[in-house]
């Protein structure tokens, strides 16, 4: 279990003033200005050191990816992207830290916008996060006045300008260069890569999209060193995370944890376990609606981080952990998940605008049974044919939790089709 | 240069060469939808998946993946057939399958290539999406179940017709192309999103279940509808031409065309001229060919040659107005003139009338200068060339006249000759930006040149184009935009007033007067026919226009689709239509019928008995004409005439796109967009909302 004194994320829960005294009570702001002086290439290494995986879900080495940038200013400016727009189902984490700790946001756009040469930050937010906006704007001309951030950061002499800006409400825009396009004003659709962002990003600058969570670690691990983070955790998965527990489970919650915590430990000793207790649990989807939903049976002892869950052909994703208990109609959650991703595929690409109709509706009659036992391999295929042919991942996430029911609920999704077939017509399916 | 491997062929390409184009090098053909080499690449189709190694272990866009040095291609590997058989599965999945119905049948991209990657019968058992059609005007139909989203049509309108009326609305499933709120759209390109659709979702509406494809008979020809001189096909049945349809030239269209050539040409079987009328007692009576050539000569007994003059229509062959100009030297009239407008071009320098800096030589050009022009009106098809270079970056344009929106960002620097006299004088900073430029481009439209005193900007225009290096040098910028596609074709002819000789504005003012006794109009329907006196008109033509009203004779020709023909574009292109259909009735083709008139009217014939012969005379005369596609280069020299300009602003001559001439006037589909479109000749919006009370 992580220590208190090992907590990145200290009023989590906002028990404390969110803002300027009290961040600066909490530590935030101290001594950025020596961190600065450090030098581009000494955070970047420093970041690289603490092995920081991306925390909105794809796990990229957070320190590799700024390196990407170039390393000179040239005639375009550079620009950090702060992805604010939290729209995965289960996940709540970049909430809490925006309405309650939006310092260690402001404060990691400063740093990592230094360490990548660039002088502009848009943090693009969730247009339903409006209180979270609020208070986020409020940190912001906070450090404005207090000279945090402007033409002279902290005394370093950087200018450092940040901007936020609203989405319109739509998940698509929290992929990175769907939400760059949305941030210039263009339909939210994701761009073709390559080219990178790093070369080709936010009006053809150089850009660099991160996580909330990300770019708010990024102050305290340069306070404490790489060192310290990467020694949480196991190797290559290092570090503390924020895990958003949900679902059937007796107290649901956020905390932060260290990474690589066993599942059930951490839904034992801080959602107060699976309501009815460990043997009544089903499954549980580990890391927000994109990845594979885990049977009791792995969730017994799977450790939370991104290879782990990898190995077990889910994933850490943005650690939103929903829980589902015996009394779960696991069809119809899944077939939920298929109407969400329906709903929200941009139209781009072929097999996502197709595909996801096409799962939704099999979904829907898989929920009574109303289909035929080859249906579940037509599904399985259909989801193969989504996945991999997309531009952004959105496809695959359409995918994903479906292959996972099959994988491990195919039996449940049989029995219904022929209970029904009992149902209507006895005798024949006999 | 990057080296890579396709189907075990190498191959090196230029950096930036994308994998599907190198394939293509290679004869490799990789199916693609949303692809197309003019349009910015969308890579959403998915069709054109490759299997690339070093790579992810998915397949990758061949149109968006730029060659790689040491890459691996499959092209045809079951990773790849497997990915594309899944796209087209998911494509047919809502498409309506309407197959019989649609007009695209027959050459439909999804049909053809659902022949190779598609199932013989589909896995998907639930409803079908159906998507509600769009107005788009009365030029492009819309069938929006057909649409698979390619987005090809919305990139073309954007990026090439520079009018950002397309776009789509909804995601997902619900992902519809729309023009978002419901209205006609206003780009003189429309009809190309047409080709462009890769299925039957945008269709040729005046077209719409005319004809299958593989009932139409192609002809290769030249629009003449303006004067730029887009090649086309056209489309016949029987003997009517039921579509025109863009064919490739690099020079000149690319692969587009304007919509007024292309769907005019429903005007080519209405209000014709079948037969000879002569006029009696004032009311004109249908004739016999013989009645009608001696009610000619009956006419111009007696006259000596300076009581006769001729006038040279916007659409008439070099080879007619050849045959027209020996006609009348034989006849002894100096009174000859192509320029129905009144232009003040000058026939005697050819670089002073010719779009020297070419179509395609625009992309060239880092200073544009239009004055007295329209060219989205004018030449839409040019026009799309000069917002190509715009796009581009790094190329200024200013504008000295009607203040309009011609689908880029210009500099309106003023509207008439006194700002032009400002510009070249150096007032403002434009002329720093001509000089700065390396390759200026002055534009010169009929707007400028059609006016009293046209020979003085004429002359103004050459001292711009010389002071800011646009001529005279290995540049040349100076460029006439013309409006008509006879015009260049009658000044190398020489088809203007010989010595002593009256132009457009003399013969009318003589006819008007009694000094011109015979007026010949060969197709020439643009002049005041009220000011003609009692001059005995003839009336040459092909349609029932102002000319044919006028006439005391007329005599039925062919329209450009009934004829092989020689015309010279406004670069000075030298190009020949080719016969797509007959002249409907007795209508004949020009040259015969001035060649049989000349029995009538001089003791020996005209002496060429074929159109061979005629073009062998021709080529004689104007050697150049025998060289098509081929721009003969003009030699700078001295033209215009230095003197007092009008403070009158320039003005554009096309009023209304859609009707400049007998063809387009006679076309319905043309009269729906003036109404529709421009708003013009029916009810005002207010009315037709019902939003007036």
């Amino acid at each position: 279990m992580l220590n208190d004194v090992d907590r990145i994320f200290t009023n989590l829960y906002g028990r404390h003033d969110p803002f300027l005294a009290g961040a600066r009570k909490r530590g935030d702001w101290d001594g950025t200005k020596d961190i600065l002086a450090r030098g581009q290439e000494a955070i970047i290494e420093e970041i690289k050191a603490a092995g920081l995986r991306g925390r909105g879900g794809a796990g990229f080495p957070a320190g590799v990816k700024w390196s990407f940038m170039p390393k000179q200013e040239g005639p375009r400016p550079h620009y950090l992207v702060v992805n604010a727009d939290e729209g995965e189902p289960g996940t709540c984490k970049d909430r809490d830290i925006l309405r309650h700790d939006p310092h260690k946001l402001v404060e990691g756009c400063l740093i990592a916008g230094f360490a990548m040469r660039a002088h502009v930050a848009y943090i693009y937010i969730r247009g339903e996060f409006f209180r979270e906006a609020e208070a986020l704007q409020r940190a912001i001309d906070e450090a404005y006045d207090a000279g945090l951030i402007g033409p002279d950061s902290c005394g370093s002499g950087w200018q450092m300008d940040v901007y936020l800006h609203r989405g319109a409400g739509a998940y698509i825009c929290g992929e990175e260069t769907a939400l760059l396009q949305s941030l210039e004003g263009k339909k939210g659709q994701p761009r073709l890569k390559p080219p990178f962002p790093a070369g080709v990003g936010l009006y053809g600058c150089p850009t660099t999209v991160n996580n909330v969570e990300t770019i708010a670690c990024a102050p305290t691990i340069l306070r404490r060193g790489g060192d310290w983070f990467a020694a949480l955790g196991r190797p290559n998965n290092s570090g503390t995370k924020i895990f958003c527990i949900s679902g059937h489970v007796n107290r649901p919650c956020n905390v932060e944890e260290e990474m690589g915590i066993p599942l059930r430990e951490l839904i034992e000793r801080h959602a107060g376990g699976v309501r009815g207790g460990w043997d009544n649990l089903l499954a549980i989807i580990p890391g927000g609606a994109s990845v594979p939903l885990l049977p009791k049976s792995i969730c017994d002892d799977v450790l939370m981080d991104f290879d782990s869950l990898k190995e077990v052909r889910s994933g850490l994703g943005t650690a939103a952990v929903m829980v589902m208990d015996k009394s779960t109609d696991v069809v119809r959650a899944i077939h939920r998940l298929s109407q969400f991703y329906k709903h929200e595929s941009c139209g781009q690409c072929t097999p996502c605008r197709e595909g996801t109709g096409w799962l939704m509706r099999v979904m829907e009659r898989l929920v009574s049974g109303e289909a035929e036992v080859e249906e579940i391999d037509l599904l399985e295929e259909v989801t193969r044919q989504i996945e991999g042919h997309t531009i952004c991942a959105l496809g695959d996430a359409a995918a994903w939790p479906i292959q996972g029911l099959i994988r491990h609920f195919r039996p449940e999704l049989e029995r219904r089709i022929l209970a029904r077939k009992r149902r209507i017509s006895p005798g024949a399916a006999a | 240069m990057p080296k890579c491997t396709i189907d075990g062929i190498e191959i090196e390409v230029e950096p930036g060469t994308t994998v599907l184009q190198a394939a293509e090098r290679l004869g490799i053909e990789i199916p693609r939808f949303c692809y197309h080499e003019r349009l910015a690449i969308a890579g959403n189709c998915r069709m054109c998946l490759v299997e690339v190694s070093p790579g992810p272990p998915k397949p990758a866009a061949s149109c968006a993946l730029p060659v790689g040095d040491g890459m691996t291609i499959k092209t045809d590997s079951p990773m790849v057939v497997k990915a594309r058989r899944a796209v087209m599965e998911f494509l047919l999945i809502n498409h309506p399958l309407d197959c019989p119905i649609c007009d695209q049948g027959g050459e439909c991209d999804l049909q053809d290539q659902a022949m190779a990657y598609g199932r013989d019968r589909s896995r998907f058992g639930e409803m079908k999406r159906a998507v509600p059609d769009k107005d788009m005007g009365p030029l492009v139909g819309t069938h929006m179940t057909r649409c698979i989203q390619c987005t090809r049509c919305i990139r073309f309108i954007t990026d090439i017709a520079g009018v950002p009326e397309l776009g789509a609305t909804g995601r997902g499933e619900g992902m519809e192309i729309t023009t978002y709120v419901e209205k006609a759209l206003t780009s003189e390109l429309s009809g190309n999103i047409i080709d462009l659709c890769p299925v039957g979702a945008l269709t040729n509406k005046p077209y719409a279940f005319k004809a299958r494809p593989w009932e139409l008979h192609h002809t290769e020809s030249i629009d003449v509808l303006d004067a730029v001189g887009s090649n086309v096909f056209l489309d016949t049945r029987g003997n009517e031409v039921l579509r025109a349809m863009p064919r490739l030239n690099e020079g000149i269209n690319e692969e587009w065309l304007a919509d007024k050539s292309r769907f005019a040409v429903d005007g080519l079987s209405r209000r014709r001229l079948d037969r000879p009328w002569v006029r009696r007692d004032g009311k004109l009576i249908e004739a016999s060919w013989s009645e009608a050539l001696a009610a000619v000569a009956e006419a111009a007994k007696g006259l000596k040659g300076e009581q006769m003059a001729a006038l040279a229509g916007d659409q008439a062959d070099c080879e007619a107005m050849f045959a027209l100009k020996s006609l009348f030297q034989s006849l002894g009239s100096p009174h000859l003139d192509c320029r129905q407008d009144g232009a003040a071009l000058d026939p005697t320098c050819r670089a002073g009338y010719l779009f020297n800096t070419t179509i395609a030589g625009i992309e060239q050009a880092d200073a544009i200068l239009l004055i007295g022009t329209d060219p989205r009106r004018e030449a839409p098809i040019l026009n799309a060339r000069i917002g190509k270079r715009w796009r581009a970056g790094g190329c200024p344009i200013g504008v000295i006249g009607p203040q309009t929106e011609l689908t880029y960002k210009v500099r309106h620097l003023g509207s008439g000759p006194a700002d032009l006299a400002d510009l070249a004088a150096g007032k403002g900073d434009f002329l720093k930006v001509l000089k700065d430029a390396e390759r200026p481009m002055i534009v010169l439209g009929m707007g400028a040149l059609a006016r009293p005193d046209g020979a003085a900007i004429l002359a103004q225009a050459r001292a711009l184009a010389e002071a800011v290096g646009a001529a005279g040098g290995n540049w040349a910028g100076f460029n006439v935009l013309h409006t008509a596609a006879a015009r260049v074709g009658g000044l190398d002819l020489g088809f203007v007033p010989g010595a002593g000789g009256r132009d457009l504005a003399g013969i009318v003012k003589g006819a008007g007067e009694g000094a011109i006794k015979l007026l010949y109009l060969l197709g020439a329907d643009e002049i005041d026919m009220d000011a003609l006196g009692k001059a005995f008109v003839v009336y040459q033509g092909h349609h029932g226009d102002a000319g044919a009203r006028r006439a005391d004779v007329i005599l039925p020709g062919a329209a450009y689709s009934e004829k092989p023909a020689t015309y010279v574009n406004t670069e000075g292109r030298v190009q020949r239509t080719r016969r797509a259909a007959h002249p409907p009735g007795q209508g004949r083709e020009d040259w015969a019928i001035l060649r049989a008139l000349s029995e009538h009217l001089l003791p020996a014939p005209l002496p060429f008995d074929s159109l061979a012969e005629l073009r062998r005379a021709m080529v004689a005369e104007v050697p150049h004409l025998a060289r098509e596609d081929h721009i003969e280069p003009a030699v700078w020299g001295t033209f215009g005439q230095p003197g007092e300009t009008g403070g009158e602003p320039f003005m554009s001559p096309v009023k209304t796109y859609y009707t400049t001439c007998p063809i387009s006037r006679a076309s319905p589909t043309m009269a729906a967009c003036v109404a529709e479109i421009l708003g013009q000749g029916t009810a005002s919006q207010e009315e037709r909302t019902g939003t007036d009370g």
